[in-house]
């Protein structure tokens, strides 16, 4: 697909159409919108609540590994299943979950391009049933905490510039003119951004339809803003979700090393005491 | 089943840059907005007709673009 790095983490919707029933494959639908799942989904996919199921309710974390392993284990998901991913604003939540797979080393997964949206525009067939899942005994592997910084690490980066920081956001998160996006609770006491990060919203990586840009596209995006993949890469936004998109991008299709995805993002460095925050564009 | 009668318009709403997509599934119309930058969902709505469900759903985002606050900082 469009010359990138690894494009076998990328399926189409007509491939999921042929494929997505097929033995060893696992659809899952993760929305931001939570109840778009039940409004029709892909036939023979399991939904996913980014809310309650892909975080710990307790402590603000990604799942703890007993509690991943029982999600997929519940999934009917095994260490051999392909699992492909799709979800509602161009998989903002879709490209999350596939990050924490990844964190506790899933082998095979991928993301539906163009997401729930596409699926819908294109008038495929959607169901209201959710299939009948054979539970297995799920087996991750240790995270690998190189795809995810924390907070240390990110002062590191902007007081040093040994990383390159990435802001997701929109230019009115970034500049502080806003605390969250419109129409969303502020969840932070101070607007602004990282000192040292560079503004790339994640919608710049996708056409009109949703899809992924093609990979020259996307490295000229990057590489306007001075990130070429030369050095490490940190990409945040205000709780992790659109970060992991563009973490998506960065590592699996333009295959750049050393990027990860800072889930505290902008909720927790806009909250911090005495955290130094830059405005403007 | 499918999503039928797909569409996608911009409006402006509270000052704020809107995407309503509407579309129905079986006899039922769902309406949503988004906020185009950056694309978050911000309220659904669903009704026996489109106009319908796409006024509900303005009205429901309307009421929540109007909570956000610009900043300037001089």
């Amino acid at each position: 697909m469009s010359g990138y790095a690894h494009p076998e983490v990328l399926v189409t919707t007509d491939w999921v159409d042929q494929h997505g029933g097929d033995g060893g494959v696992r659809v899952v639908e993760v929305d931001v919108d939570t109840g778009s799942y039940d409004e029709g989904h892909v036939p023979g996919a399991i939904g996913w609540a980014w809310d309650s199921q892909l975080c710990d309710t307790l402590v603000r974390d990604i799942l703890p590994k007993d509690r991943f392993e029982k999600l997929l284990g519940d999934s009917g998901i095994s260490r051999d299943t392909t699992v492909v991913l799709y979800g509602d604003n161009n998989n903002w939540f879709a490209a999350w979950a596939f990050w924490q797979l990844k964190i506790y080393g899933h082998p095979d997964v991928r993301l539906m391009n163009g997401g729930r949206v596409k699926w819908l525009s294109e008038g495929r067939e959607l169901s209201l049933d959710a299939p009948e899942v054979t539970p297995t005994a799920y087996s991750g592997s240790e995270p690998d905490l190189s795809i995810r910084a924390f907070l240390d690490q990110v002062r590191e980066a902007s007081g040093s510039g040994a990383a390159d920081m990435v802001d997701v956001r929109s230019p009115a998160e970034f500049s502080g003119e806003i605390l969250a996006p419109p129409g969303l609770p502020e969840t932070c006491q101070r607007g602004g951004h990282v000192p040292g990060a560079r503004n790339i919203p994640w919608g710049k990586a996708c056409a009109e339809d949703g899809t992924f840009k093609s990979a020259g596209a996307l490295r000229e995006l990057y590489a306007a803003e001075g990130i070429s993949g030369d050095k490490p890469i940190v990409a945040y936004c205000r709780i992790g979700e659109r970060s992991s998109h563009s973490w998506f991008v960065l590592k699996y299709l333009l295959g750049y090393e050393g990027v990860s995805n800072y889930d505290g993002s902008w909720t927790e460095w806009g909250n911090l005491v005495g955290a130094p925050v830059e405005r403007g564009a | 089943m499918k999503a039928e009668s797909f569409s996608v318009t911009e409006l402006e709403l509270a000052g704020w840059p809107v995407r309503i997509t509407s579309y129905r599934i079986g006899e039922t119309w769902h309406a949503k907005a988004d906020n185009v930058s950056p694309g978050a969902n911000i309220a659904r709505a669903k009704a026996d007709g489109r106009e319908q469900a796409e006024a509900k759903v303005i009205e429901r985002a309307s009421a929540r673009l109007g909570a956000t606050r610009r900043r300037s900082h001089g």
